[in-house]
């Protein structure tokens, strides 16, 4: 196995697939017109975008006319946000529902929107990493503008009830936006079936390239336009589209949904398998819920170790992790994901999370295994921490 | 890995004197595992030169490497000279580290700087008390994430 590099951080970006790579092809180079020209070139453009779209429509059970290709995630996030806010404000309405276990896409939207006067709930999402549609109906109030619940946590890998606060928000007539990234292309998602009105996704989450992702808004739901030019994307965001991007995309998550069955049991067999094995080591523990969680994330605290160390000792044994550990930014705080699971900042420090796809296998899964205790080992050998963990002079968490 | 030098990784991967000396003549702890980083460093003192010197550190790879040449760097020197190591010295032995690490560095000229005065309290040797300024590793400037 040496030499060998086990990528294990795909929420962080995946691989494209074969298909995505494919299907880009044709348009970086043969089928390059913009699809606003009149002549045959554009327009060949313009039917590869409108079957593109058509395409990420089919997966998420939506119109082609609801499709609204981005820049990502973020882009995604900002605008949805941004388009309730707009629009409540001229209502009146200028209180927003949310977690506080956001991606800083939602998170620094809100913030920014809390200085220009909105008022924003943050929701406790438990121990286990999941909020309650009752305690998101029960934060509802007259003037709520916009409910916005991610669909799955981009550390934890906890599923929200996503139906359940859609049905809640429906039935009070607010806006839900899901922040659905690492969701769509691992789990089933149907925004009718789940009463979403705005759903953020990004092409580079499930195999599609980075630099492009689409924002479903429902039939109307006012879209306010954040990138003013051009009357691309039906008026609400400018800039020439990027087709092969788009394409791309479409392939994947075309071929991310059609597979997305047999790669959960691949997934969740690896993920069940790591997480047992992980679990040996001693006064270590799995954070959020081990059974509504994505299939291929899991995320582990080993006490009296910090995460930017565990992740250089990995590294240099080939595998690509991440943590939540503040060492790893620029920032002295640890996750806000971890400390809104309640877990306290000396623990939340020494986290590890490995976010798998169809690609790793057992042979991979079980050289971590064997790799990942020799990493806390020597990182817990070198802590004073952990000497006082064990001395009693501080006592055990986990 | 690009984010470090060679030397960082190498003081990271095999750290030189960690331990603990159980009759320490003097030991500094700066940091809080709050913030992520504590360093505890011990000393042996034998004539007012550093006989030995071990230390444990929970901390990035920054933290563990800066406290592994910290150490290095006033073995076997006067105490007086071990006063003057600064926390650019270190990084600079280091052959630098990031700027958002440096704080890493400030951390190891300050865990030395208490282990020396708790030598000098523990033995009544009288010190110029602005020598030893109140370490500020636990309460360092927060950065914005971006």
């Amino acid at each position: 196995m040496k030499n060998k590099i086990i990528y294990a951080d795909n929420a962080a970006t995946t691989a494209m697939s074969e298909v995505a790579v494919a299907a880009m092809m044709p348009y970086l180079k043969q089928v390059y017109g913009n699809p606003s020209s009149l002549h045959s070139v554009g327009q060949a453009a313009k039917e590869a975008l409108d079957n593109a779209r058509a395409i990420i429509a089919k997966c998420l059970n939506c119109d082609a006319k609801e499709i609204y290709f981005t820049s990502g995630g973020s882009e995604s996030d900002n605008q949805a946000i941004r388009s309730a806010a707009i629009n409540g404000a001229k209502k009146g309405k200028k209180h927003i529902v949310t977690t506080a276990f956001e991606h800083h896409a939602v998170l620094h939207t809100l913030k920014k929107l809390e200085k220009e006067g909105f008022e924003v709930t943050y929701l406790d999402v438990h121990e286990n990493g999941i909020v309650t549609a009752e305690e998101v109906a029960a934060a509802i109030r007259p003037d709520t503008a916009l409910v916005t619940v991610m669909y799955a946590n981009n550390e934890v890998g906890t599923i929200q009830p996503v139906k359940e606060i859609g049905a809640a928000c429906r039935e009070r007539g607010v806006v839900f936006h899901t922040d659905a990234v690492q969701a769509v292309g691992h789990v089933p998602v149907d925004v009718k079936a789940e009463n979403i009105d705005m759903l953020s996704l990004s092409a580079h989450k499930f195999h599609g390239p980075k630099g492009v992702g689409a924002l479903y808004c429902r039939r109307g739901v006012p879209l306010a336009v954040l990138v003013e030019g051009g009357a691309q994307e039906r008026g609400k965001r400018a800039g020439t589209e990027n087709i092969a991007g788009a394409v791309a995309m479409a392939a994947a998550l075309e071929n991310a949904c059609e597979n997305m069955q047999k790669n959960s049991s691949k997934l969740l067999a690896l993920r069940e398998r790591l997480i047992d094995g992980l679990l040996k080591i001693p006064h270590s523990k799995l954070n959020g819920d081990r059974a509504r969680r994505l299939p291929n994330n899991v995320n582990i605290c080993f006490e009296g170790t910090e995460g930017e160390s565990l992740l250089l000792h990995l590294d240099a044994a080939g595998i690509c992790a991440s943590s939540g550990s503040a060492c790893t930014t620029a920032s002295l705080e640890p996750s806000h994901v971890l400390l809104a699971l309640g877990l306290p900042h000396e623990i939340a420090h020494g986290s590890l999370r490995l976010t798998l796809s169809p690609e790793n296998t057992e042979e991979e899964i079980d050289y971590i295994i064997k790799t990942v205790p020799d990493a806390v080992d020597k990182v817990r050998k070198v802590s004073s921490f952990w000497d006082d963990l064990t001395s009693g002079k501080i006592r055990h968490f986990i | 890995m690009a984010l470090y030098s060679e030397k960082v990784m190498d003081h990271f991967n095999n750290p030189r004197n960690v331990g603990i000396i159980e009759d320490a003549d003097g030991v500094g702890e700066v940091g809080n595992a709050r913030c992520g980083d504590i360093m505890k460093i011990y000393l042996k003192i034998e004539n007012g030169i550093i006989a030995d010197v071990k230390f444990k550190t929970f901390g990035c790879g920054s933290a563990i490497a800066s406290s592994s040449m910290a150490t290095e760097l006033i073995k076997g020197k006067p105490l007086s000279q071990a006063l003057e190591l600064t926390n650019k010295a270190v990084a600079e032995a280091l052959d630098g580290l990031p700027a958002h690490k440096m704080h890493c560095s400030v951390l190891a000229e300050e865990a030395i700087r208490s282990a020396i005065k708790d030598y000098y309290d523990k033995n009544g040797i009288a010190y110029d008390k602005a020598q030893f300024p109140e370490p500020h590793g636990d309460e360092h400037e927060h950065f914005e994430e971006d």
